[in-house]
């Protein structure tokens, strides 16, 4: 966007540019059209019944696809085994916590310094309340959920190229766009501008509506008012006694907020993938999943690197090596497979299957890049100084973004917040530092937005998800033509075998993608074993 | 007593090793980080920033083929470009960062012309390769 060499902004420049906020309305219904932000098809817990006595069902991974089709399957009556990579269950839903200790891909190591009671989750870490599988599983085991507020009035919107770098309230930014808007709308309507569009009656009533929508005063001005601290906040807040009487606030002018671009953070406001309410579990992210293993521990195999998957008419047969140690394969038999293992790592194994499965593995296995830093400070300052409780700053640094602590808020003490978390070009350039230099990374650019993280500074951890042994990304990089070309392929069982899967879903990259995934592709299983059974029987 | 002896020895060898070993790396990488610009010089409008085939392997490729250009290996693998047989085919290559295969990103959104001749190039010249044909900014356009 070219700035607007004149003083005042005309009216053109101005809803041009209004024109592009509503770009990224399209590009989000885009992204639906992708399936970024579907609501989710959960039709209650599944009932799996008649299962033939005695059928096996091995599963590949114990991430969220895995440990609901263990948790489902077992409880159907199914034999069931689960090889999974790693020494712990969640896969990306995965919560770091003080003492734990972690190796990145290049050998890479890292050791979580927190303090007791303190966490981050580097993955997965909010939950919509329109993802009703993942809330249901949460339900039924009793894991304590707490709100997640996403959008956080007080947080901060920043721009290095704005404002001097000053960060601004979102409160600012959103109650002045508003305002803006509203006045200049009401204006055209009052000046005949629309009335092409609004005549009479309507005119009235949209004029209305602009005055109660953008704060406006009688002569439908956004300007300094009491109103108008109602909506933005006051300069001075009001008191008790003989306190300072409440002073209004000065909205910011609309050339500087419009050339500022920090409106294009305000998508967040109107979000359906991350409207209210959202949740996290309480004490982290793995508490979900740990949950259901508890269900299903003794089924669970850790430290199983798969290095094979065949199949032929009466099963199948899965070679894998110890994760650590290497050594000669272990093949692992069963009657049928659930293969959740992410699509990135299952491109570069042997598997046997048909032509239409493997090209839609191959589609959709370069994922995505993302980095998140977490990172220890002595105290919350961002409670205490700034009051911010929660939610999202926004940024055009390479961090992109802070989040702040549920857990712990208004308390004394110490908290951990979210530094960074960079996608794109910005995640490989942090997933290429060493752990460490990302934590000083975050730690610097994060002082642009709060000086006092310098003083407060105590540790940190990251993850570059391209730097995960068992993910090498974050996500499957779906695209609209890859999508339609290959998707139902990677669906389909294969023979014995079944994928599931974030990255078998509509919901990429979302825990309840996963479950979803999950919970479709052994009810279809189960059909397919159920009618193979009795086929049986009856020939 | 003399396996006790031998097995102190050979810790102390391996402690000597070690300490080599890290300095030797160490000295290595305080060299090309001298060079790279921090995260915020990197990347601008949501592409990589100059034309430096040390640099840009640094911000773009070193996160996955590591600093060694050796790969990694986890639950599945990155492959090693040091003493890379493949690099011989600088077209190979090319199309490689340009649209991506398999498990690799296609980077070609994210670099210009240049940009992608200037990785391919260092990268067949270092760590063990030594291919001297060039590519230029118009080979790359090419294949867009």
């Amino acid at each position: 966007m070219s700035d607007n060499p004149t003083s005042s902004i005309t009216r053109r420049a101005f809803l041009g540019r209004i024109g592009a906020v509503s770009g990224a309305a399209v590009m989000y219904q885009a992204m639906s059209a992708l399936g970024f932000a579907a609501e989710s098809s959960y039709a209650g817990p599944i009932e799996l019944k008649g299962a033939p006595r005695g059928t096996s069902v091995l599963i590949l991974g114990a991430g969220y696809a895995g440990l609901v089709a263990a948790y489902e399957l077992s409880r159907a009556g199914y034999k069931v085994k689960v090889l999974e990579y790693s020494h712990r269950v969640g896969g990306r839903a995965w919560t770091l916590r003080g003492g734990d200790e972690f190796t990145e891909l290049g050998g890479f190591k890292q050791k979580c310094e927190f303090d007791a009671g303190l966490h981050f989750n580097p993955g997965a870490w909010r939950i919509p309340y329109h993802h009703h599988g993942i809330l249901d599983y949460a339900r039924r085991f009793k894991v304590p959920m707490q709100s997640f507020n996403q959008v956080n009035e007080n947080a901060y919107l920043h721009s290095t190229k704005a404002f001097d770098g000053k960060p601004q309230r979102f409160r600012h930014v959103r109650s002045d766009f508003k305002g803006h808007v509203a006045e200049l709308l009401a204006k055209s309507l009052n000046q005949g501008g629309l009335d092409a569009e609004l005549t009479g009656e309507d005119r009235e009533k949209m004029l209305a509506a602009m005055r109660s929508w953008g704060v406006l005063d009688k002569q439908y001005r956004y300007v300094a008012s009491h109103a108008v601290d109602g909506s933005r906040g006051y300069q001075i807040d009001p008191g008790g006694g003989l306190m300072a009487k409440p002073e209004s606030s000065t909205p910011i002018d609309p050339k500087t907020l419009v050339d500022s671009g920090l409106w294009k953070y305000l998508v967040t406001d109107h979000d359906y993938e991350m409207g209210q309410a959202m949740f996290e579990p309480a004490g982290g992210m793995d508490r979900i999943p740990q949950a259901i293993y508890s269900e299903i521990k003794p089924l669970v195999q850790f430290g199983a690197k798969v290095v094979k998957i065949d199949q032929d008419d009466h099963g199948v047969a899965v070679s894998y090596i110890d994760a650590a140690k290497g050594g000669d394969p272990v093949v692992a038999k069963a009657d049928w497979c659930l293969c959740t293992i992410p699509l990135s790592i299952l491109s570069q194994i042997p598997m046997r299957a048909g032509e239409p499965m493997l090209s839609a593995i191959s589609a959709a296995a370069a994922y995505v890049a993302s980095t998140k830093v977490g990172l220890q400070f002595k105290r919350r300052f961002w409670e205490e100084d700034e009051r911010i409780y929660g939610g999202v700053t926004y940024t055009d640094l390479p961090i992109t973004m802070i989040s702040y602590p549920m857990q712990g808020q208004n308390l004394p003490g110490k908290g951990v917040l979210l530094g960074a978390y960079a996608f794109g070009p910005n995640s490989y350039t942090f997933a290429s530092l060493d752990p460490a230099e990302r934590v000083r990374e975050a730690v610097r650019l994060g002082a642009q937005i709060h000086p006092q993280y310098t003083k407060e500074f105590e540790n940190g951890v990251s993850v570059a998800w391209h730097r995960s042994p068992f993910t090498l990304g974050c996500f499957a990089p779906w695209r609209g033509d890859t999508r339609d070309k290959h998707y139902d392929n990677l669906c389909q069982i294969d023979g014995r075998i079944a994928l599931a899967g974030e990255h078998a879903s509509r919901l990429p990259a979302w825990q309840e993608g996963a479950i979803l995934s999950s919970l479709d592709a052994i009810s279809r299983l189960h059909a397919r074993i159920v009618s193979n059974a009795s086929e049986k029987k009856n020939g | 007593m003399a396996k006790e002896i031998l097995f102190r020895l050979s810790r102390r060898v391996a402690a000597v090793v070690a300490v080599i070993a890290l300095c030797a790396s160490g000295f290595a990488s305080a060299a090309d980080t001298d060079k790279v610009p921090p995260p915020e010089k990197l990347v601008s409008g949501g592409k990589f920033v100059g034309e430096d085939g040390a640099v840009l392997y640094h911000a773009v490729c070193q996160g996955c083929h590591m600093p060694d250009a050796k790969g990694a290996e986890g639950a599945g693998h990155y492959p090693a470009l040091a003493a890379d047989p493949k690099l011989a085919s600088s077209l190979y290559i090319a199309l490689t960062v340009l649209k991506g295969r398999k498990a690799m990103p296609e980077f070609g959104t994210f670099l210009s012309d240049a940009q992608v001749a200037a990785i391919v190039n260092y990268v067949r010249t270092h760590f063990g390769n030594q291919y001297s044909d060039a590519l230029s900014a118009a080979d790359i356009a090419k294949f867009r």
